[in-house]
């Protein structure tokens, strides 16, 4: 493809750039619109294109930049994955059930970010309602990897990585259930942050896993998602798990230094399963790290190998109940001529939902049922209780946990779609995060046969400001995180 | 554990998802494995362990104070809907 240039790729860089007076956001906005366009084909990273409100917000940022009511990140464009509900704009949730609909109102991530001055130049592709691991079960089609178009950028937040990777859009909002935004980041070479559970609202957020979604970031650098994190976080009273705390200043922590920062490596994590090549990336960034003045040790969290199996239970189990309001009734897909109204809620569901997720909410139902319910249910909640301990103790010897994001670099579109335990697999090292509700990070630490690799970290609840602050640090020492692929620069 | 047909049948009729004939065999297999996945489960020992439902310790449900926040807006949400008459969702007839 053939896309123009930029003047810059960083959400701190373009935002210096729009302070100095170097571009105005309407340039801005016009040359990422440009992009989206001329990469539209090769990469399907948006399902909606908002060009004409993308423009819109642009001009109004100007007009308050020259007004003098500029804040850091007024007139930066960014684009929102498809499950974030914006008003008056399609919002899919890459789902055929919801291809239809016009959300009535904005998620509060949308009108956070909004408020803050950044303009939303369309909506981002991802798998249907964020179940999968590869963007191959979009009812839009496959997101394609930059770094390689035969190969898949991850998921379910495909679209925001793929986009971020290829600069097509300088951050992109995303969300994790159980790794969807760390190991799309991973296999697209980019910057993810997975938030503590509660610390950014949900409210608009279509549901997957209560007890388990997040929102977050894919961005090109720690900093830039420290800007944005700081925008889009915060107490929400529409969403009953936000946590009512302060928000730090993320930007203000990202400098300080790692000496003594004691940094645990999870042994489970390097056992088995894991690419050697992927390793030594990681092992080499390890040394980054002593470098910079962190020690390093090795930690066990020995119930953490249960946490694929724990999450295929909780999951679907959630899953299966949130994705009952899908009823073709008051909104969605509703099929042709109803004989009565279980055919009308039983075909519209059929139609309206692919292949994972009827797996998914089938699974979901079946270990609900009568019977099994504590057989599987329950035991997975015990054993997630368990998991949970595991990190609880390790963090009482280190500050954070360091792994890789996923056991191998991006495979191809195709490999692994008919296998769900190896698709569903990917995730392995980090569900746990999510079964214990804490925040993780990856980042872009090198390549593998030409592919990026991502290096994950996690923390204790709300430490996002530390985790912030050492991938940040290590940004200083490396730039893995700019390199941009070829066909993208 | 080894689904068959009828189950799947069963957990489809439960869940209310019509499945074209092609799909049973496809969700008969696919599930059955999922639930041997699963099932590794079983081996953990988790005697007097408490069941976790929600991943913040101590977080209690909030209340709000009984106050009228939200407007009306049902015509607003209701251009989504596939059949509206007169403010109300429009369904097959249910008594007959």
């Amino acid at each position: 493809m053939t896309a123009p240039a930029l003047p810059a790729t960083t959400v701190a860089g373009l935002a210096r750039g729009l302070a100095a007076g170097r571009w105005s956001s309407v340039e801005l906005t016009q040359a990422y619109l440009a992009r989206v366009t001329a990469s539209q084909s090769e990469l399907n990273a948006f399902v909606t294109v908002t060009a004409e409100a993308a423009l819109a917000a642009a001009a109004a940022a100007d007009a308050a930049r020259a007004a003098g009511k500029a804040s850091a990140l007024t007139g930066v464009p960014i684009a929102h994955k498809d499950i974030f509900c914006t008003r008056d704009v399609l919002t899919t949730c890459g789902s055929k059930m919801l291809a239809n609909f016009v959300s009535p109102y904005d998620a509060t991530v949308v009108s956070k970010l909004a408020a803050a001055g950044t303009v939303n130049l369309g909506k981002l592709n991802m798998d249907e309602f964020a179940m999968g691991s590869s963007n191959e079960t979009s009812f839009f089609g496959p997101v394609r990897n930059p770094w390689d178009i035969k190969r898949v950028p991850g998921g379910s937040s495909g679209g925001s990585a793929a986009a971020v990777a290829a600069r097509i859009a300088p951050a992109a909002t995303a969300t994790d259930t159980g790794g969807s935004i760390r190991q799309p980041a991973a296999l697209c070479g980019v910057t993810g942050i997975k938030p503590t559970y509660g610390r950014v609202s949900r409210y608009g957020m279509i549901a997957f896993a209560s007890s388990l979604d997040q929102a977050g970031l894919i961005t090109v650098s720690a900093e830039d998602a420290a800007m944005l994190l700081g925008a889009m976080s915060g107490f929400d009273p529409r969403d009953s798990t936000s946590v009512d705390r302060e928000v730090p200043d993320y930007v203000a922590a990202l400098d300080a230094p790692l000496a003594g920062l004691k940094i645990g490596l999870v042994r489970e994590f390097f056992e088995k399963g894991l690419d050697a090549q992927c390793e030594q990336r990681i092992r080499e960034a390890i040394a980054v790290y002593e470098k910079l003045g962190a020690s390093v040790r090795e930690v066990s969290c020995p119930n953490l190998p249960l946490s694929v199996p724990t999450y295929y239970v909780v999951a679907p189990a959630e899953c299966s109940s949130n994705l009952a309001r899908f009823d073709g009734v008051r909104f969605g897909h509703r099929c042709e001529s109803p004989r009565n109204l279980n055919d009308l809620y039983s075909r519209s569901r059929g139609e309206g939902f692919g292949a994972e997720v009827k797996r998914r909410i089938m699974t979901g139902t079946y270990v609900l049922s009568a019977g099994y319910y504590d057989a599987y249910y329950i035991k997975a909640q015990r054993v997630r209780q368990l998991i949970s301990a595991d990190f609880a103790r390790a963090f009482e010897s280190v500050d954070l946990l360091l792994g890789p994001t996923s056991p191998t670099t991006a495979f191809e579109i195709g490999a692994k779609v008919d296998d769900p335990i190896t698709m569903y697999l990917n995730d392995i090292y980090t569900i746990g995060a999510n079964l214990a509700g804490l925040p993780g990070m990856s980042i872009p630490v090198g390549f593998a046969d030409g592919l990026p690799v991502g290096l994950q970290l996690v923390g204790p609840h709300f430490s996002e400001a530390r985790m912030l602050n050492a991938a940040h640090r290590y940004q200083l020492e490396t730039d893995w995180h700019l390199r941009v692929p070829a066909a993208y620069a | 554990m080894s689904l068959t047909r009828k189950d799947i049948e069963n957990i489809a009729r439960l869940a209310r998802l019509e499945l074209a004939e092609t799909e049973i065999p496809v969700y008969v297999d696919s599930l059955s494995k999922i639930l041997d996945f699963v099932g590794e489960l079983e081996r953990a020992p988790t005697d007097g362990i408490t069941p976790m439902a929600h991943p913040m310790p101590g977080l209690a449900q909030r209340l709000r104070a009984d106050e009228v926040t939200e407007t009306d807006a049902h015509q607003r949400y209701q251009r989504n809907a596939p059949q509206v008459e007169a403010g109300l969702y429009l369904v097959p007839k249910v008594i007959e």
